[in-house]
């Protein structure tokens, strides 16, 4: 009866918010080996909004971000307890498919990291390889819609043929989000995606996150306190592997509850 | 000497430091240039001695009428009255058989052909036959004195008088690329060797390529990672210093005596090379896929991408040039063993060249062992000259190696 009770508690909603959440996790723990790195993290993301998370390196953002679409799995050392459900479906049940969960979770790595082939290769092999298109032309439709969404086609239609590895750090980022874009996932994961990126390419890729939002689920992770409060809607607080706190980004910034939160937020701690 | 403020005289030691480095890269220069003394004394003095495989001294014979008359239908018989008839003054048995001795074994098939060929019937013509492996080679050493000594009497009599009336020529050597061993000098030819080396080598990447790169594929990137692995791993790289040797007696126990393949066939000898140079492919295409970088395999399985597609797709792809040079230099590694093939039987005397690869068969670094064990001076000189050949035959594939990987890595 006591155990039901705590869960019960948890499972009422950790963050305020309308609507169902696209992703609930409850008391999310993963370890490396022996060294646990997050404790019963309890978090709802929800749907068609953005959701930052901040914290100190090392706190373990992109172990949880990793956790959403089970890139972990490719860890043969990370454990992972506790639920992840997206649209109230179990991420960890045995008979998901983590092919079927990464079409629909896609995910923009920290580092760009665009395949040593063509812009239009590296776009449409999401495409090809989900058969989501019915002909060439659709092929290069899909992939041109892609990359204006991403804001990159008017600097690279006159080039698809060359290698995706020969633009700059801040077109091969956007080339990475023209590439999750492209297979229509329901939630996007990114793993500080402007860490390399100069602040007008930064500025570019906040406003296509804007844009983003209207169709998609983005989770962003990010070290900059002010790109959190400009593009996101919720924002979570770690630090060492707790989620300290979570809330609309605005009351979160403007009247933290804890306060490691605000100690974080005001740069001195970090 | 003026002291500049920045100069190396105001930081102490550093002018000691400054001679220890280039007393170093003197070191260095020294390694350099006695390696390459060694490799061009090497090459050098093969090529000098094996230049003269590649070409052959012809005599100029007539041949008259009534001779094939009398024996056209039996060339050997003809050939040796045609000889006598060139060398009048060859008397009792020792003076024709020394006539005799002047053109090459074999000559009278040139003899034949030419017979076979002719149009109408002058009463004399002349014709360049090959000349014995002595006279060949003496003329090559060029016909002085000590040279001469060599021969007997009636013997120096006629090459002086040859030469004087330019009945010697120099022609290139075909018979020596296509004609297979022979117990003659002038008519033993790489011919055979080559073929089966090549029928070896073909065995050889077969199995080693396809084996070797499956189980760099599975082991790297899909095997789990556990005892038994790690058991195998250590285990192939062991067997990557395992002397050839031994692959030779493991192959005639297994290939030869457990499943009875044919003795000194290019099939028992491809797949005992293919045992040896397996590791090295497993191991050379391991470390091109490991240095595939895993965020492009990432990027795959975080669009939806399967392992296997990631591998195939991406990775692959990637490592493919570190793999073929991989598998290039580890045949050319095969192309030059010896010693395991003659554990199998490849060492036996073998004439034909093979038209299978079951057929006996010898290969070139074998030819190049068999040659030179033997006294005749013609000899040493296609020892040489197949040493040539062999290393021609290394330094194309190395160079294929080489423009494969400049060609594959240029793409991206
Ligand atoms: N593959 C791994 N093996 C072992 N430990 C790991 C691994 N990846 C991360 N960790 C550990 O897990 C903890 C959390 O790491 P994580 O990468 O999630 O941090 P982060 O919050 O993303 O940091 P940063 O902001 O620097 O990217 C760290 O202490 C890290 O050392
Ligand atoms: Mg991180």
């Amino acid at each position: 009866m006591v155990n039901l009770m705590t869960v019960q508690q948890v499972v009422s909603k950790p963050m305020a918010f309308d609507g169902t959440p696209k992703i609930i996790a409850r008391d999310v723990c993963v370890s490396y080996g022996d060294r646990q790195v997050l404790h019963n993290i309890n978090l709802d993301i929800p749907q068609r909004r953005v959701t930052a998370l901040i914290g100190p390196s090392g706190c373990g953002k992109t172990t949880f971000l990793r956790c959403i679409n089970r890139m972990n799995d490719l860890i043969s050392i990370c454990k992972v307890t506790g639920t992840i459900m997206m649209d109230s479906a179990d991420v960890y049940h045995a008979d998901v498919d983590v092919e079927v969960l990464r079409r629909r979770i896609g995910m923009v790595f920290q580092k760009p990291n665009p395949f040593p082939k063509s812009i239009y290769e590296n776009v449409a092999y999401g495409i090809k390889l989900h058969g989501l298109s019915i002909d060439k032309a659709d092929l290069d439709a899909r992939v041109e819609k892609s990359l204006r969404r991403a804001g990159l086609w008017d600097e690279v239609s006159d080039r698809l043929d060359s290698p995706g590895t020969g633009l700059s750090g801040g077109q091969q980022q956007r080339l990475c989000i023209a590439r999750a874009i492209a297979i229509e996932p329901d939630v996007i994961l990114m793993d500080e995606p402007c860490s390399a990126l100069d602040p007008i390419a930064t500025a570019r890729i906040e406003e296509l996150i804007h844009e983003l939002k209207e169709k998609f689920t983005i989770i962003i992770v990010t070290h900059s306190m002010q790109q959190a409060a400009r593009v996101s809607d919720y924002t979570a607080f770690f630090h060492l592997g707790d989620l300290v706190e979570q809330g609309e980004t605005e009351i979160l910034f403007t009247n933290p509850k804890d306060e490691r939160t605000e100690s974080y937020i005001t740069g001195r701690i970090g | 000497m003026t002291d500049h403020p920045l100069s190396k005289a105001a930081l102490p030691g550093l002018a000691a430091r400054y001679r220890a480095e280039s007393r170093f890269k003197n070191y260095g220069k020294i390694a350099v240039i006695f390696s390459l003394a060694f490799l061009s004394f090497l090459i050098v003095g093969i090529g000098f001695k094996g230049v003269g495989a590649f070409v052959k001294t012809e005599v100029r014979l007539e041949v008259s009428q009534e001779l094939i008359a009398e024996y056209g239908d039996d060339s050997f018989t003809l050939l040796r009255k045609t000889v006598l008839y060139n060398f009048p003054d060859a008397k009792g048995r020792s003076g024709r058989k020394a006539a005799y001795n002047m053109v090459a074994a074999g000559a009278e098939e040139t003899l034949a052909e030419k017979l076979s060929m002719m149009e109408g019937s002058p009463s004399k013509f002349d014709l360049w036959l090959p000349t014995s492996d002595d006279v060949d080679i003496a003329r090559k050493d060029g016909l002085t004195e000590e040279v001469l000594n060599r021969f007997p009497e009636v013997q120096r009599a006629w090459l002086i008088s040859l030469d004087k009336q330019e009945r010697f020529r120099t022609r290139f050597n075909v018979g020596f690329l296509t004609n297979g061993d022979s117990r003659d000098a002038e008519r033993a030819g790489i011919g055979g060797a080559l073929m089966g080396s090549i029928f070896t080598l073909l065995v050889c990447l077969v199995f080693s390529f396809t084996i070797g790169i499956l189980a760099a594929i599975y082991l790297e990137e899909f095997a789990p990672k556990n005892k038994f692995t790690t058991f195998l791993e250590i285990n192939i790289n062991n067997l990557a210093t395992v002397p050839s040797i031994i692959f030779g007696l493991l192959g005639l126990a297994v290939f030869l005596n457990v499943f009875g393949m044919p003795r000194s066939s290019s099939l028992a000898g491809g797949m005992v090379l293919a045992l040896m140079t397996l590791p090295t492919i497993i191991i050379s295409s391991r470390v091109s896929l490991q240095a595939v970088p895993p965020s492009i395999k990432e990027a795959a399985l975080g669009i939806g991408a399967s392992h296997v597609q990631a591998v195939f797709h991406h990775a692959l792809p990637l490592a493919l040039p570190g793999m073929l040079t991989g598998t290039i230099l580890g045949m050319s590694r095969a192309l030059g063993e010896t010693a395991p093939l003659m554990m199998i039987g490849m060492v036996a005397f073998i004439a034909d060249a093979p038209t299978s690869f079951t057929d006996p068969a010898s290969a070139l670094p074998v030819q190049v062992f068999l040659w030179s064990d033997s006294p005749e001076r013609a000899f040493a000189e296609k020892t040489a000259g197949a040493i040539l050949v062999l290393l021609v035959f290394l330094v194309l594939m190395n160079l294929t190696a080489i423009i494969l990987r400049k060609r594959l890595e240029k793409k991206w």
